[in-house]
């Protein structure tokens, strides 16, 4: 025997052009225009992979996405895909491929033996099994021998774009039925996207014969291809639709892509019609070792001889249940091998003049005869008939009939339905905007596929290709388990007639069951080959129809896609960018050690120093300090309606803040959970700026705007968010004044005319400057806002001036020792205003704001609700932060709050907490019990506000 | 992704908008009694089918808006500006 050989000519291989590739570690020589499986033929490789539970040898089986064994680790520069379909993928010269799975080489993996185990391996085994101790015990080694490809954690990232595109017709898939769709969509005048997953257009064209409008079907397809490109019809080749999504949005990968380092691009595609064009995948028959190297679907076999010139060895089976084999057994006859053709069907079923040209081209037809086995171990060598008669043969080309390709129908909420004439599911339910032809439309006469997919495009009954060939139905198999034989369903999952039945005793039968138990229909090829005839063996088990069974749900993506394509530009800063500070390059000047707070980039400390923080707040404490307060929210309300919105969103009310002054208010949540606190300056009658939280003014606009939208009018009250055009830098310290009265800002400073909580509108250095007495540290405070441009200028200026700078981290002691508080770290999700001491609008406001009601519940009103309150710890160390307090009652701990801030205060020489505690400071000052993680502390309940209660140094 | 209708800019993509609950959900007044109060709060119809939603035009106009929404088949067939 000859075995698998490159012919000397045919093909749509270009033998110019040689490329060469390594596979397992040994070097072949191909053409262009192979793809990898078709090389691995023309060279004679047989064996491929190994299976995933038994390791058993396996070859190409397909010539499509619907491969199971296939599935290769490729290399090739910088680009790496561990699971790379070798029967879609190109050649190309320098390929480095692996099989996977096999521990060595495919052809001589060291877990070969495994197979020897498989009687006491069947489905569920580890299920059962590995239940002592735990799963766990187990699970590192199961996981070791599983697996598919593995990434290799030192590959390059990559990004693939992301394209998205809008047409009127969208047609996925390029054989007949699709290229006449587009053709007709085209013509008139439509904006027509084609997509299809192969370099060339044409489908089973370009492999099967037919006559189409005179020409032979691979030229018409070219034909078509060229009148499509002059009507501007965009063309995707080597692009598979992988998800139908909501309102007719297609994912489209594609592949070989320049702009990417993977090669891939990923289209999203909105397209007013979907034509989904996607065709039939070749259904097995079943048969004891028919996943041996050299078993494949007849289809397969047709399209490596016909367009990859492979001749598949010199003795071959063809076994099929239906008329389509007919034309691989005859082109095979016709490359000069010795054809037996094994029909299920008695003589007498089949068209005599199918059986006639069969018998004339000398292939010795067998009528009502089927395989039972598969003789050979490492490749095919006999076959045994069910009468068992042996033939010698190296190839086994089989058809069990046809399952159109309805993914992309189904992942629309299309509802196949299964047709017990054609033995497949076609589609049911019409799903606007979608349209199935061909023969994923469960059609097999050619000429009716080209009638249906014109009409369907909007074309003229007369503009229709025609095509005279007459193609029998295909009609599907009945289902003959060989009991007792290792009969394979699932090649990809390694599932056996058997480990169905076995489900079906253990009742795993409702279909979604048997999937997840015997692992039927998963893995990279999802069941495109297995999915049916696992249904057929229910259907026989059980004893039922087919159709009461229903389908597993079909899910994208129609073929993996790696998540480096998923993800596309949208990694690190790109997916989720840092906001940064005007003056970020005069804080790394200032070696600031930086941090995200909140999505803000912001100098945590400044210097190397191991006391740094605490150094900063005995500065701001004493002399003064410069803090860069710039991604404070500065969101402006302008209008006649600006105070009644305020009023409105706040607790505290601003409808009453006269000109020219600041108030510290609350917002809450209609549920009258605090939600943010900040300053709210009025710089004119209807001008107020809020300045919330940093990492709160998103949602403050949000909150802002969604109250100004239901209850005001809108020309009267505008909302603009100018956070990101001022800087703020912030002067604190008694030795504040004076720095500030040197920046010449143009304003009074004197405490009578500018007090604390007062704004004015000056400028710095020519530019607008506003001027703000509010403070966070508890010191004499300014807070100067100015267009960001000169943000680092006013930086400079306030640091020559003599003010050091103050880090966030110092900040927050400084703010602790004061008892203000962050909200959603000194607050909860159940923390209401009165909570934290600030009950005056509650029981003083009449009208309506936002949480109102909510503050007038049982629940609000409980008196052990948890308060605010200031925890001196026992000792030197700060209580850990999230610390719980503990009671006990009648024996058992109850937990009765916890630590929501602890620091240790240079000021104060002991570590100071705050905390939210049941009951709070009614609690009285009996010492209180805390845990954390095993650890016991003691503390004492005091006021949350630690230092200079009077509020003093506010005007020192 | 879907496609959604805003009443002033047209059909966009759903990225550029955020869904903001149900729409027709009435604020009752402040002396309202608890019950009335919770069902404000946290009531809402989660139906199954034709629905009113609330949608907010983010990464537009800004506007707030009435969709007309199927939530099983996720059809649309209106939008409207909040009455």
């Amino acid at each position: 025997m000859t075995g698998f050989v490159r012919m000397e000519s045919g093909g749509a291989i270009d033998r110019t052009q040689r490329l060469r590739f390594v596979f397992d570690g040994a070097p072949y020589e191909s053409f262009a225009g192979d793809t990898i499986a078709s090389a691995l033929l023309a060279n004679n490789v047989r064996i491929v992979g190994r299976s995933f539970k038994y390791h058993r040898p396996r070859g190409i089986y397909t010539a499509g996405a619907e491969e199971p064994n296939a599935i290769l680790d490729l290399r090739h520069g910088a680009r790496h895909d561990p699971n790379a379909r070798a029967t879609l993928e190109p050649l190309a010269d320098g390929l480095e491929l692996r099989s996977i799975h096999a521990k060595g080489t495919a052809a001589r993996d060291r877990l070969a033996f495994l197979d020897r185990f498989a009687r006491f391996i069947p489905a569920a085994f580890y299920y059962k099994t590995f239940m002592w101790p735990n799963w766990a015990a187990y699970e590192h080694r199961i996981r070791s021998l599983a697996g598919l490809g593995r990434l290799d954690p030192t590959a390059r990232a990559t990004s693939a774009a992301h394209v998205h595109a809008e047409v009127d017709v969208c047609v996925v898939g390029s054989g007949p039925s699709g290229l006449a769709a587009a053709l007709a969509a085209a013509r008139l005048g439509k904006r027509v996207m084609l997509v299809d997953e192969r370099p060339e257009l044409g489908g089973s064209l370009l492999h099967r014969e037919a006559m189409i409008d005179g020409e032979q079907g691979a030229a018409w397809a070219g034909h078509v291809a060229r009148t499509l490109r002059d009507c501007n019809v965009a063309i995707l080749r080597r692009s598979t639709a992988v998800g139908l999504y909501d309102h007719n949005v297609l994912a489209v990968v594609q592949k070989g892509a320049l702009s990417s380092a993977n090669g891939e691009r990923i289209w999203l595609v909105r397209a007013g019609q979907v034509v989904v064009a996607t065709g039939a995948i070749e259904r097995p028959l079943l048969f004891a070792n028919n996943d041996r190297p050299g078993v494949m679907l007849a289809d397969a076999a047709l399209a490596y001889l016909r367009r990859y010139a492979v001749r598949l060895g010199e003795r071959i089976v063809v076994a099929t249940s239906n008329d389509s084999a007919y034309e691989a057994a005859l082109a095979l006859r016709g490359a000069g091998s010795d054809v037996h053709l094994v029909d299920s069907r008695p003589e007498t079923d089949i068209d005599p003049a199918l059986a006639a040209s069969a018998r004339a081209a000398g292939i010795e037809l067998l009528a009502a005869s089927r395989i039972d086995s598969v003789v050979g171990h490492r490749s095919v060598e006999a076959v045994i008939l069910g009468n068992g008669k042996r033939i010698s043969a190296e190839l086994v080309a089989h058809s069990g009939g046809w399952t159109p390709s309805l993914h992309l129908y189904c992942h629309a909420k299309g509802k196949p339905q299964w047709d017990s004439t054609a033995g497949s599911y076609r589609p049911g339910n019409k799903v606007p905007g979608i349209d199935v032809v061909g023969a994923a439309a469960g059609l097999w006469d050619l000429d009716a596929m080209l009638q249906q997919a014109t009409a369907i495009a909007g074309g003229q009954q007369g503009e229709a290709p025609r095509c005279n060939d007459k193609v029998k139905q295909w009609t599907a198999p009945s289902i003959v388990p060989s009991s007792g034989k290792r009969v394979w369903v699932d090649l990809q999952n390694d599932v056996t007639v058997a480990d169905i039945e076995l489900a079906v005793r253990e009742n795993f039968s409702a279909v979604e069951h048997l999937k997840r138990y015997t692992t039927i229909g998963m893995g990279t090829d999802q069941g495109k080959t297995s999915n049916v005839n696992a249904l057929a063996i229910l259907a026989v088990s059980t004893s039922q129809e087919i159709a009461k069974f229903g389908t597993t749900t079909f899910r994208p993506p129609y073929v993996p896609v790696s998540m480096a394509t998923v993800a596309g530009a949208e990694r690190g800063q790109l997916q989720w960018p840092i906001r940064r500070l005007p003056a970020e390059n005069t804080h790394r000047q200032e070696h600031a050690y930086f941090r995200d707070y909140g999505g803000v980039l912001r100098p945590a400390w400044y210097g190397a120093r191991a006391d740094a923080i605490a150094e900063e707040c005995v500065a701001a404490r004493n002399d003064a300090v410069v803090f860069d307060a710039s991604s404070l929210g500065k969101i402006e309300i302008v209008g006649p309606a600006a105070a009644a919105l305020l009023d409105f969103v706040y607790y505290t009310p601003m409808a009453s803040l006269a000109v020219g002054r600041a108030r510290y208010g609350l917002t809450l949540s209609e549920a009258g959970i605090v939600a943010d606190d900040g300053v709210v300056l009025r710089l004119g009658p209807s001008h107020f700026v809020v300045s919330c939280s940093s990492s709160h003014v998103a949602g403050m606009v949000m909150q802002l705007e969604a109250w100004r939208q239901d209850r005001f009018d809108l020309a009267r009250v505008f909302i603009h968010d100018a956070t990101a055009h001022w800087a703020t830098i912030a002067i604190s310290g008694p030795g504040s004044k004076p720095i500030v009265a040197g920046l010449g800002l143009g304003i009074a400073l004197d405490d009578a005319t500018f007090p604390h909580m007062s704004v004015a509108e000056g400028s710095f250095g020519g530019r607008p400057a506003r001027i703000a007495r509010v403070s966070f540290t508890g010191e004499r405070s300014y807070e100067i806002s100015v267009p960001a441009a000169v943000g680092a200028q006013l930086w400079q200026s306030v640091r020559d001036a003599g003010a050091s700078p103050l880090g966030i981290e110092a900040l927050g002691v400084l703010r602790a020792e004061k008892g203000y508080i962050y909200v959603g770290q000194d607050t909860d999700g159940e923390t209401m205003p009165h909570d934290l001491g600030v009950a005056g609008p509650r029981s003083k406001r009449q009208d309506a704001y936002v949480g109102d009601r909510s503050l007038f519940t049982p629940a609000a009103s409980k008196a052990n609700r948890k308060k605010l309150v200031g925890i001196l710890a026992e000792g030197k160390t700060p209580v850990p932060t999230g610390a719980h307090a503990i009671e006990i009652v009648a024996g058992r701990k109850r937990g009765v709050g916890y630590v929501t801030s602890s620091y240790s205060s240079q000021r104060l020489g002991h570590p100071i907490a705050l905390g939210l505690i049941e009951g709070g400071l009614d609690r009285g000052s009996e010492p209180i019990d805390l845990e954390h993680l095993g650890h016991s502390f003691k503390g004492r309940i005091v006021s949350p506000c630690f230092f200079d209660p009077k509020g003093a140094r506010l005007n020192a | 992704m879907q496609q959604v209708p805003c009443p002033w800019c047209g059909k966009r993509a759903e990225v550029e908008f955020r869904y903001a609950g149900d729409a027709g959900v009435k604020r009752p007044e402040r002396m309202a009694d608890d019950k009335t109060w919770a069902q404000y709060l946290h009531a809402r119809k989660n139906a199954k089918g034709p629905a009113k939603e609330l949608w907010i035009h983010t990464a537009g106009c800004g506007r707030w808006f009435v969709l007309s929404r199927d939530t099983l088949t996720h059809e649309v067939t209106g939008s409207e500006p909040m009455a």
